[in-house]
């Protein structure tokens, strides 16, 4: 006699820590075996494109920062870049140093929740509770530079808001000195873990040839050997000018992207370091009247300035018909904004490019045949943010 | 191929009259096609050994509402062995149906799901196409530019239903959008004035 077993439909989240966020997946288990992974997204759907085509252009970049909120710079960053390819402005090299800087501060942020985060859902508590204090100290930088610890909106079409505060670069530099210490003690928790290695080595393998095919991007790409890096292949700002070094998985398992992590915290605070010695005293925006906006000084003192600050923040700036797609490499991959102009002071259409999206749709090719207990890790290692993956 | 000009020439070369134009601007390649040449189009630049676009980046499509093809599709391709980006598109006119890359690139699910569900272009040959980003039993398209920037209904938990329940929208002021464009340079309104004064003079 056969016995007819029905397979177990489980829904995980939208409210399980593991989630990391809104993430409502629909698994059917056999047994404790997932069969079928359904990701259902959406749950912090936004409308931020839509909103972004009724908003001016320098109204827009806070909407950036909400994207992936533990790295708010990255995408600001992605979109400053589009509108002065379009507008065929020139950033003053300070400035390029400055969102650098801020660009790999962010990398570390995000990685450091990722890969703290990810121990935690495999069962270690301290490591989250070492890199978020650090996590804070990074943040503060943040505010002292834009006044806010998450949604900075510092980077402007053309260079950045303000000037560093005074002392700000020597906090930097003495955070450069201790953090490799911390990290060091990371790794000690965790990369000979026993526990960990269990629950990392050999689960969610990515072959190279379907880390292209599933658009895979950033530490997920890397991770699977594949040594491609938008900060050395396509350098924008003054990335062609530091060095650096790329590390790359060999098994593209969730425990090599976890190595390829906290490699590249190493190889960030070396950037830092780079963008600190490198780092001249000069302007931070670029000089166009028509972009930037006056300073309060010459608002009292000229009336050009003044009818500049009116328009600015009034009509905004007018960026010329174009079509332009620029990415970054953002901490989770390649983050890009598709931008269509039409000449007026607002986007015709804003394409958001998260890397998130395409990694998290790939859930049901890498659970399949794995435990049950193995999604909080793949999941850990995918490393989304829901603030980028629903827009 | 490495150089951005014999890549194009040899796109151009290759599948000749599939391609309508084709533009280098940004470092990038822009090629128009039409739409029922997608899939040929898309599989001879994954495969062939020059160009190699290995990857599909982002599937979106541009709403002008005033053409009478209305929609335009637009493919981001990135080749690493090349390091070259192309943007590929199309236009189709609103209920037109259109091919789905889904056996070509497998990331091109949720891509086309979610143009379905932002703009209602629909796709053959698409193994599951549902609503990606907005709520269940969501109706109409939203990133299309006849919808309203606040939209239709809105949520709220009904006490006495003990349920989410969805509403028409009830605003306590009209949102509202400011025509900020100098009238020295012509806004909207006194364009339209001065063009109705040339007729009737």
């Amino acid at each position: 006699m056969t016995k007819k077993i029905k397979n177990l439909n489980l829904n995980f989240g939208p409210q399980h820590p593991a989630a990391h966020g809104v993430l409502r997946l629909i698994l059917e288990l056999d047994g404790e075996v997932v069969e079928k992974a359904d990701p259902h997204i959406g749950l912090l759907h936004r409308g931020t494109e839509k909103l972004i085509e009724n908003k001016t252009y320098m109204q827009a970049v806070p909407y950036f920062d909400r994207l992936d909120y533990v790295a708010p710079m990255n995408q600001e960053h992605a979109f400053a870049l589009a509108i002065e390819k379009v507008l065929n402005i020139d950033v003053p090299i300070r400035a390029q140093f400055i969102r650098v800087m801020f660009c790999e501060i962010g990398r570390i942020l995000s990685h450091i929740l990722n890969v703290t985060t990810q121990a935690l859902d495999v069962g270690a508590l301290t490591p989250s509770l070492w890199g978020f204090e650090e996590r804070e100290t990074l943040m503060t930088f943040y505010e002292r530079a834009s006044g806010s610890r998450l949604h900075a909106n510092y980077f402007r079409a053309g260079g950045v808001h303000q000037d560093l505060p005074a002392g700000l670069e020597t906090d930097i530099a003495r955070f450069c000195e201790t953090f490799p210490k911390i990290i060091n003690d990371l790794e000690n928790l965790l990369t000979d873990n026993r526990i960990f290695k269990q629950r990392n080595v050999d689960i969610g393998i990515v072959t190279k040839e379907d880390a292209l095919d599933y658009s895979f991007s950033g530490v997920m790409i890397r991770g699977s050997g594949v040594p491609w890096d938008l900060r050395k292949s396509q350098p924008y700002d003054c990335y062609d000018q530091l060095e650096f070094k790329i590390p790359v998985g060999k098994n593209g398992d969730c425990y090599d992207r976890y190595l390829c992590r906290i490699e590249e915290m190493k190889e960030s605070i070396k950037i830092i370091k780079q963008c600190l010695a490198k780092m001249e005293k000069g302007p931070i925006k670029t000089f166009d009247g028509k972009i930037t906006p006056p300073s309060k000084k010459d608002i009292k003192q000229s009336m050009e300035a003044l009818i500049h600050h009116f328009k600015l923040f009034t009509e905004g700036y007018r960026v010329p018909k174009d079509e332009i797609y620029t990415a970054v490499e953002a901490p989770k991959g390649e983050f890009g904004v598709y931008l269509i102009s039409d000449g007026s002071s607002k986007p015709y259409k804003c394409k958001i490019r998260a890397p998130g999206f395409s990694h998290l749709q790939s859930m049901d090719y890498l659970i399949k045949g794995h435990m049950l207990a193995d999604v909080p890790a793949v999941l850990g290692s995918l490393d989304i943010v829901f603030g980028e993956v629903d827009r | 191929m490495n150089n951005l000009i014999d890549l194009e020439k040899k796109i151009n070369s290759e599948l000749g009259t599939k391609i309508n134009s084709s533009e280098i601007k940004h470092n990038q390649i822009y090629l128009e096609i039409d739409s029922e040449d997608l899939v040929d189009v898309v599989l001879f630049v994954k495969t062939n050994k020059d160009t190699k676009f290995r990857q599909l980046i982002d599937i979106t499509v541009v709403d002008y509402p005033e053409r009478s093809k209305r929609f335009k599709i637009v493919y981001l391709f990135l080749s690493h062995e090349f390091n070259q980006r192309m943007i590929l598109s199309y236009d189709i006119s609103e209920n037109e149906v259109i091919s789905s890359l889904t056996s070509i690139f497998p990331s091109a699910n949720w891509m086309e799901r979610e143009v379905f569900d932002m703009y209602g272009v629909n796709f053959k040959d698409h193994p599951d196409l549902r609503r990606i980003l907005t709520d269940y039993g969501f109706k109409g398209h939203p990133l299309r530019k006849d919808f309203p920037l606040t939209g239709h209904t809105e949520v709220r938990y009904s006490e006495g239903q003990k349920k989410v329940v969805s509403e028409p929208v009830k605003l306590e002021q009209n949102y509202r959008n400011f025509d900020y464009q100098s009238p020295w340079e012509g806004t909207k309104y006194i364009k339209e004035l001065a063009d109705n004064n040339d007729k009737k003079n």
